[in-house]
């Protein structure tokens, strides 16, 4: 600061008569203004951006397709799950429709050996990594609270819990910096969820620790019913430098700005510059669930402004501009979605029930008595409804 | 008209306007409650009615909920607030136990927290994890709180009238899978006290003891033995902090039986200390143990699993054989 700008700052600067709380209003940027970085306009044009171009240089018309491929197989396994749901299959169904860029950009700036902490709405993420889409069915169906071993893609269980993941991944990112690696983490959330103590408590740890954590925060604008007024009165990305490190926001419809600015923020991550926070400004097309009706509680005219920045028609736009995609290429693409639809409708069709018994599976990793006990004393009850099993029946419970 | 019928989340709502509308202290506060109303509509319209300023939708933080409530309270309002869902309350575990539960006392009296904390709680609606949790003995635990489950619109209505009107902090613990169900509510009726267990089927041969969610499941359970001529007297408990231990014991002397019936885990649950209290009153009387019919020491199993993990009917009479079998 220089020696000018303090003495400017010591004067008084009432002279306009502006009142000081309307002042102090128009300081103060709203959370929906948006800031952001883009490559690709929603009309599918490059954008040169200095900052962020050279993370994305090494893209190819291949890798392009790649991430257009990505995100038009996990729309279309999207809503098959959509339709699951409605056919009595599906419990429930958290869709990410409108997410799919900040999603692919996100998850394909991942690394084999970094680590992701997703929420519940993940499911393009989860693509990247290689799960199974099946594998996240399984809660939605309520055969399990999460059907996948999270070591196997270094992609944890979906965590329902506002906000909660956010601090196992600064922890996660706290081990990684002790055990000397350069792998990064990337802890996924909402706009709703940055309101949870948790939340702060994770950037204040991970900002303390100098932890290499990407914390990487959907603003789809809306966390329920509420609008992103009820959470924040500045922009999130604004906030990280409270707490001691950059944030960014991103157009989170945006697949190639997604990927630049996460490669950029895992890259920090890797060589020790410690945590980052990206808001990805993106919008929840759907519903919140399957159980949710937003017709009382927002107009229509916001979903349709926000179609015409759908992250597929964005990049297919950019694609035929620059010759990247021939029609074959959109023929198969339309054949692999209908055969992964029909994958995934008929494995959840398949899907058993769990055994009874499994509700005393792995309460404990080393056994507990009283476990045991009801377990015996459930399977007795059971037992007792059989032809086979009937006599006396010493039920505790 | 004083008697109409409701669905309990709709007598709650009524419950709720009535408050609102007589006492500009009263506020509602919790995430979704404004436009949408609630997920399960429980606040569905108040806030059109009232405005934001009275029916307030919070930042998503259950801790910042609970607490600013604790202030709000301070200062002279009587906020009721809304938890989600039953698997929600912990981030704001912290203000509950430490500061509103204890707040009153360490004032020596100077302070009230009359604070109304509504949870939709337990299980059998098929839904995802954190959903169907039945917390409240975690809760009873803890000195200083007051701790209600109503089982019918009647209750519904008037036990939140009365919770409201509480200068201590309560509890509110709303049966989710019987939002839907359907009992006369009189809004001119004199209600009993807030914290008075009911008589809710009289008999001879054995009690059950139950409250919130599992109270229809007990009657059902009555009904059906008495096709095989056995006399079960059915009490809705209403308050697990205090518990009417006194209404217990008069049923217990009379069928010399008791089963207590609850959807938490029985380890450490509200049966437990019914069981105990009421053998230390009534040792003589009793012709067998306090049996009790709950939850499994277990996590909440997903959606597939609950028919089996729930104490159903079958359950509950399996307890009552075994009880008229000593
Ligand atoms: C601690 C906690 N409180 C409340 C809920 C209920 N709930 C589930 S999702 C949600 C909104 C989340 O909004 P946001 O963080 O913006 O994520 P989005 O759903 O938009 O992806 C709420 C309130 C919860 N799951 N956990
Ligand atoms: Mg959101």
């Amino acid at each position: 600061m220089t020696v000018e700008s303090t003495a400017a700052a010591r004067k008084p600067r009432r002279s306009s008569g502006t009142k000081r709380a309307g002042a102090k209003t128009a300081s103060q940027p709203k959370a929906s203004e948006p800031q952001l970085v883009q490559l690709l306009t929603p009309e599918g044009e490059r954008v040169k951006n200095d900052e962020y171009d050279g993370y994305v240089a090494d893209i190819t018309p291949e890798s392009l397709r790649g991430l257009y491929r990505d995100m038009v197989l996990t729309r279309r396994f999207d809503a098959e799950a959509t339709s699951l749901q409605r056919q009595g299959e599906l419990g429930l169904w958290a869709s990410l429709l409108g997410q799919e860029a900040a999603q692919i950009g996100s998850g394909r700036a991942l690394r084999d050996d970094d680590y992701v902490f997703p929420t519940y709405r993940e499911h393009g993420v989860a693509w990247c990594r290689g799960v199974d889409p099946t594998n996240l069915l399984g809660m939605f169906r309520g055969v399990n609270h999460g059907g996948w071993d999270p070591k196997t893609n270094n992609f944890h269980l979906y965590t329902i819990v506002i906000g909660s993941q956010t601090l196992h991944a600064a922890g996660y990112a706290m081990g990684v910096a002790k055990d000397g690696a350069d792998s990064a983490v990337i802890a996924y959330f909402g706009d709703g969820a940055s309101s949870q103590g948790d939340v702060a408590e994770s950037f204040t740890f991970s900002a303390v620790y100098n932890a290499p954590v990407v914390f990487f925060c959907q603003n789809n604008q809306w966390a329920i019913s509420e609008p992103t007024e009820k959470q924040m009165r500045v922009p999130l990305y604004q906030r990280a430098q409270g707490f001691g490190f950059p944030g960014v926001r991103v157009d989170g419809n945006d697949v190639l700005a997604c990927l630049a600015v996460t490669r950029a923020a895992l890259e920090r991550a890797r060589t020790g510059q410690g945590p980052m926070l990206v808001e990805a400004f993106t919008y929840r097309m759907g519903a919140h669930t399957t159980s949710d009706d937003p017709t009382k509680y927002r107009a229509d005219e916001e979903r349709e402004a926000w179609e015409a920045k759908d992250p597929i028609l964005r990049l297919r736009a950019y694609l035929e501009r620059e010759s990247a995609a021939d029609e074959a290429f959109f023929a198969a693409l339309e054949k692999e979605s209908e055969a992964l639809g029909r994958r995934v409708r008929e494995a959840v069709r398949a899907m058993p029930d769990p055994d009874h018994m499994a509700i005393f599976d792995h309460v404990y990793a080393d056994g507990h008595a009283l476990v045991d006990e009801e377990r015996a004393q459930f399977a007795a009850y059971e037992a007792s409804f059989s032809d086979s099993g009937a006599g006396a029946v010493e039920e505790g419970k | 008209m004083a008697v109409q019928k409701l669905p309990l989340a709709k007598a709650i709502n009524e419950s709720l306007r009535v408050a609102l509308d007589t006492d500009p202290k009263v506020l509602i506060m919790g995430e979704d409650v404004g436009k949408l109303g609630g997920v399960f509509r429980v606040t569905d319209g108040l806030q059109k009615d009232f405005g934001e300023g009275r029916v307030i939708d919070t930042p998503l933080a259950e801790s910042g909920i609970v607490g600013t409530a604790i202030g709000l309270a301070l200062r002279g309002y009587r906020p009721v607030v809304e938890i989600q869902f039953d698997g929600f309350v912990f981030p704001a575990y912290d203000q509950i136990v430490t500061q509103l539960a204890k707040m009153h006392a360490r004032a020596l009296g100077k302070i009230k927290m009359p604070v109304v904390i509504r949870i939709p709680y337990g299980g059998g609606i098929g839904a995802v994890e954190h959903h169907s949790e039945s917390p409240e003995a975690l809760f009873a635990h803890v000195a200083g709180l007051k701790i209600v489950s109503p089982s019918t619109s009647a209750d519904g209505y008037w036990m939140m009238q009365q919770a409201i009107q509480s200068d201590d902090p309560v509890i509110f613990f709303e049966p989710k899978r019987r939002y839907w169900d359907k009992g006369e509510v009189d809004t001119e009726a004199i209600p009993g006290p807030l914290h008075k267990a009911r008589v809710t089927r009289t008999g001879t041969d054995l009690t059950l003891a139950a409250y919130g969610p599992m109270v229809k499941v007990c009657l059902e359970a009555a009904a059906a033995a008495a096709e095989e001529g056995k006399s079960v007297e059915v009490l809705d408990l209403r308050s697990m902090s205090p518990i009417d231990f006194d209404t217990i014991q008069t049923s217990v002397e009379k069928t010399r039986r008791l089963v207590v019936v609850h959807e938490a885990p029985v380890f450490y649950g509200a049966g437990a200390e019914i069981a105990a209290r009421i053998t230390e009153r009534s040792f003589y009387h009793l012709e067998a143990p306090v049996l009790r019919v709950g939850g499994f020491h277990a996590p909440y199993p997903p959606a597939r699993l609950e028919e089996e993990y729930l104490p159903g009917l079958d359950r509950v009479l399996d307890a009552v054989d075994r009880s008229l079998a000593y």
